[in-house]
Parts: C-alpha cells; sequence; structure tokens
C-alpha cells in the first residue's frame, strides 16, 4: 500500500507507511525506556549536571567519529563511556562538583566544535548533535542503541538493590558489603549508554528532556521505587510518543515538541500538592486527595 | 569472653597527618561503650576503622578477632543523616528494608522471602516507635524522626555490633531518654555490643561500660568515672 493511500483509511497508520517514521518510532521507543529508568537514579543521585556533562563529552565523540568517518553512535558511546568510567571513579565525591564538571563540559564541547571545523563545517550535522534528529536514526545506528539499552536496562535490573541502596546511603551500604564504587561505575556506564541514546532522540543540549524530567515527574507523585522508575517510563514514553505524532502533523521539530510536553507536565505536577503517604491521613489538609492516594491502612497496603 | 571490636596501637592519618594515634581499647558483646570527643577529632573516622571502612595506617583492628571484611559480622550502621539530594527520598518503610536485603542483587521479586523481608522491617520500626512514619519519604522527617528511621534499619539487621553515629543529636530530651533505655536495653539483654558516638553525656552515663575520647590526636579509654567529669548524671 503506498503511504498516499495509508492516509485515505487513517492518519495515524499513514505516519506508519514511511520507513523514516517507524524507524523514529522505535528508536524513541527504546530511547524513551532506558532514559526513563535510568533517569530516576540520576535524580536519585543528585547526578543531572553530571548527567549533561556526560551528554556534551559524548559531542565530542560523536563529531570526532565523524572526522575519521565511523558512525556517529560509536564514538557518543565510547565518549561516554570513557567520560562514564571516569566519573564514577570519582564516586561519591563527584557530588556538590559543579565548577568542575563545568569546566569540563565546556572544553568537551570546544573540542566537539573543533571536530566539527576539521569536518569542513556541517552545519547540519553539528545541528543533529546538538538538538537531535530522530527522524533521522539510521537502521543500522537503531541497531546499536537497542543493544545498547537492553544491556543498560538488563544491568539496571541486576543492580538495583545495592544501586539504591547506595544512592540514598551509601557508607550504610558499603559498610552492609555493596561493592559502592563498583555499582557506582557500572551505573555511570549505565547512564553513558542512556546518554548516547537520548542524545540521537533530543540531542546532547536537551539531554534532560528524556533523562531528568520523566524521572523528577515521577518523584513528585511517588516514594515508591519500583512504582516511580515504572512511571518514568511511562512519561518519558508519552512524551516522545506526543512529540513524533506532532511533528507529524505539524511541520516543528520533534525536539521541540518532546521538551514542550516534559516542561508542560512537570509544571503541572509540581502545581499539584505533593502525596505524603501519612496514615492519619485524615488530619492532613487536602484530605480527599491525599486518601484517594493512600487507599488502605499499614498492615493492607501492597508492598510494590 | 573474646572482645568483638579490639583496637591495638591503631592509628590513622590522612594525607600524611594523623588524625589520631595510640587507640588500644576493646568491645566485649554486650558492652555499651560511648565515644566523645570535640568536633572534628575523628570520632566518625574512629567508627569507620571499627567497621572496616578505613584500614588503620599503623597497628591492627580486629572484629570478632579477625581484620574486618565487610558483610562479614552482622553490625547495625545508623551513620551521621546527611540530606539527600533534591528529590523527597523514598519512604522510610524501603530505607529500613536496605537492611534486609539491600546488599542482594536483582529486583525485589514479590514472594515469601519478601513478606518475610516487610514483616522484620514492620517490626524493627515499631521496635523504635516509628511505625507512624513507615510510609513517609525519609525527606520530610524530622531529625529524630529520622534518626529513629536509621536505627531501624540498623536493628532490622539483628546485628552482634552496633555502631550508632551521634544518634541522638536531634532528639529531646524525653525521646532521648528513650532511645538510650532501647539501645541499653539492646546491649544488656541482646549482648549486643554498642559503640555509641555522642558529644553529649547527658543522660547516657548510667548505661555506659566504658568511655572512648578521642581529642588532640589521642584516643584514651576507660571506665566512664575515669574519663568523664564529675558533675555530668
Amino acid at each position: 500500500m503506498t503511504a498516499a493511500a495509508a492516509h485515505l483509511l487513517h492518519p495515524l497508520g499513514a505516519m506508519f507507511a514511511y520507513p523514516f517514521f517507524r524507524h523514529a518510532f522505535v528508536a524513541g521507543t527504546v530511547v524513551a525506556i532506558a532514559a526513563g529508568a535510568v533517569g530516576y537514579f540520576v535524580v536519585l543521585r543528585g547526578l543531572a549536571f553530571a548527567a549533561h556533562a556526560l551528554s556534551h563529552v559524548g559531542f565530542a565523540g560523536a563529531a570526532g567519529a565523524v572526522v575519521i568517518g565511523i558512525p556517529a553512535v560509536d564514538g557518543l558511546l565510547a565518549f561516554t563511556g570513557a567520560g562514564a568510567v571516569a566519573m564514577g571513579l570519582l564516586g561519591d565525591r563527584l557530588r556538590g562538583r559543579d565548577v568542575s564538571i563545568g569546566i569540563v563540559l565546556a572544553w568537551t564541547l570546544g573540542l566537539g566544535v573543533l571536530f566539527m571545523s576539521l569536518y569542513h563545517g556541517n552545519a547540519t550535522g553539528a545541528y543533529a548533535l546538538l538538538f537531535g534528529e530522530i527522524l533521522g536514526v539510521s537502521p543500522a545506528s537503531l541497531i546499536v542503541t537497542t543493544v545498547a539499552s537492553v544491556a543498560a536496562l538488563a544491568a539496571l535490573a541486576v543492580a538495583y538493590r545495592p544501586l539504591l541502596y547506595a544512592s540514598i546511603d551509601p557508607d550504610g551500604a558499603f559498610v552492609s558489603g555493596v561493592p559502592v564504587r563498583i555499582v557506582g561505575v557500572v551505573f555511570m556506564l549505565v547512564l553513558a549508554i542512556a546518554v548516547s541514546a537520548a542524545a540521537q532522540v533530543v540531542g546532547v543540549l536537551l539531554i534532560f528532556t528524556l533523562l531528568v524530567a520523566p524521572a523528577a515527574v515521577a518523584d513528585r507523585l511517588t516514594a515508591r521505587p519500583l512504582l516511580a522508575i515504572l512511571l518514568a517510563v511511562v512519561c518519558a514514553l508519552g512524551f516522545t510518543w506526543a512529540g513524533l505524532v506532532c511533528a507529524f502533523f505539524v511541520p516543528f521539530p520533534v525536539s521541540f515538541f518532546i521538551t514542550s510536553f516534559a516542561f508542560g507536565t512537570y509544571v503541572v505536577v509540581r502545581c499539584l500538592p505533593q502525596p505524603r503517604f501519612a496514615f492519619n491521613a485524615r488530619k492532613l489538609p487536602w484530605p480527599r486527595f491525599r486518601r484517594r492516594r493512600n487507599s488502605g491502612t499499614h498492615a493492607s497496603r501492597s508492598p510494590f | 569472653m573474646t572482645s568483638l571490636v579490639a583496637f591495638r596501637d591503631a592509628g590513622v592519618a590522612y594525607a600524611g597527618r594523623w588524625v589520631w594515634r595510640g587507640a588500644t581499647f576493646s568491645v566485649a558483646p554486650g558492652e555499651f561503650v560511648a565515644v566523645i570527643g570535640p568536633n572534628g577529632a575523628g570520632k566518625t573516622t574512629l567508627l569507620k576503622a571499627a567497621l572496616g571502612a578505613i584500614a588503620p595506617t599503623e597497628g591492627s583492628v580486629l572484629i570478632d578477632g579477625a581484620p574486618p571484611r565487610r558483610g562479614t559480622v552482622r553490625i547495625g550502621y545508623a551513620p551521621q543523616i546527611r540530606p539527600v539530594a533534591e528529590t523527597g527520598g523514598i519512604r522510610s518503610s524501603d530505607v529500613v528494608r536496605f537492611g534486609v536485603d539491600g546488599h542482594r542483587w536483582g529486583l525485589p521479586l514479590p514472594g515469601r522471602r519478601s513478606s518475610v523481608a516487610r514483616e522484620r522491617v514492620d517490626e524493627a520500626l515499631a521496635s523504635v516507635g516509628a511505625t507512624a512514619y513507615a510510609s513517609r519519604r525519609t525527606g520530610e522527617l524530622s531529625g529524630g524522626e529520622l534518626q529513629r528511621v536509621m536505627l531501624a534499619q540498623a536493628l532490622v539487621r539483628r546485628p552482634r555490633l552496633l555502631v550508632l553515629d551521634e544518634p541522638v543529636a536531634n532528639l529531646d530530651l524525653a525521646s532521648r531518654a528513650e532511645f538510650i533505655a532501647l539501645v541499653a536495653g539492646l546491649a544488656r539483654d541482646g549482648g549486643v555490643a554498642v559503640l555509641f558516638v555522642t558529644h553529649d553525656l547527658y543522660g547516657l552515663r548510667p548505661s555506659l561500660d566504658g568511655v572512648v575520647r578521642v581529642a588532640g590526636g589521642r584516643v584514651d579509654t576507660g571506665p566512664p568515672e575515669a574519663l568523664l567529669p564529675g558533675d555530668a548524671p
């Protein structure tokens, strides 16, 4: 069936008649799942700025890869991976190092500019790296991204409990036998994959929108870690899918729509009163709201 | 009785400077020992050496007769409270649950093991009177509430050694007396060895078996009456 014929049947069906859109949809889905899940720990560990810096390291890597003629996604993964190991070895000392991180960030961006100029100024390429070009994702980089994302999610599932423990209480985790530093490095590698994946969808400059915003929304809505991860994934999927659909019908960049949905959702959630999960819900203000989110007593509440 | 914690001529140096040296003391099961000293004297460093988180630069630290290896002896450790990141944090009961299976790999799958873990968490929270805020976020708790949650996390391991870093710093007088009685009971009746770091001895003295004083780069130890000023109750 031709794209035009599909369009006559159903406008949504028409989108999927285009291979570039199918690739974009699959890439967006994979990236949203990985970024949403990893993002929860980014927020929990206070690593938002480090994640942002990692994406800039990735920019230099992607630009460098283009110069030497290999796929940009390989350069992204290589550079973010190396940056992640370096940051992970710093461990807990990474927190509150905004100045040092910022200086490294600026330098890697400068390095990226150098590589772009060596490639004789392909402005479109730079634009795609910085702001994302999901509609141009190639099947080859889609495969690399999918494999890396599945590996990242598997690592996250295996390390889940020690990672959560070490994120909240690193000293306590260390004493009870969690290899805190190894868990930290593994997490940074997982983050590097998520950053590399998300950079292809929204670009290195807009990475927060998939990596931090969904997790921040989820953290406002629930204090249950697994539920928060699920919510973050759902949010990231929602932002990405809605952005793709909107961009299909309105000739604005996909990244604009994705970031707008993320921003809008975060604003709405921030304006809602935060559910408190207290037992004496009746004594608190906004009783209706609280009771709805706190059904049942301590004894009857479901574990997760 | 063999001692659970034994320091012998131990000293710790950071970047070529001694924090303290010459620490020689031991804590037997059931003993309640206070670690006192001014701010910055190295009390937390002493705890970390006892936990095996720092290796002594000189001398030796033995736990249960062997060099400390993380995760071998059941140690309940309640660290000094530090603010978590920008998030509201997770539920208190999740934090206590770390004490049961936080070190295990994988996802916490529902099942018998998980329900046993939840029972233990509820039990520990009840034993420190923290049931009321089990489902509240740690970020919303007061300092005293958070300290009870951290104690519950230490207790949920059924520890042989309980290491508490400034556990009563944020408590009002009544909660403080209650907290000290609770810990003293664990030492006396449960045979738990307790290392209790504090800069304020009020209400502690009757329960103590010994005092470790960290001050001026030295570590002195002895019975409470030898090291404490006479007017402390």
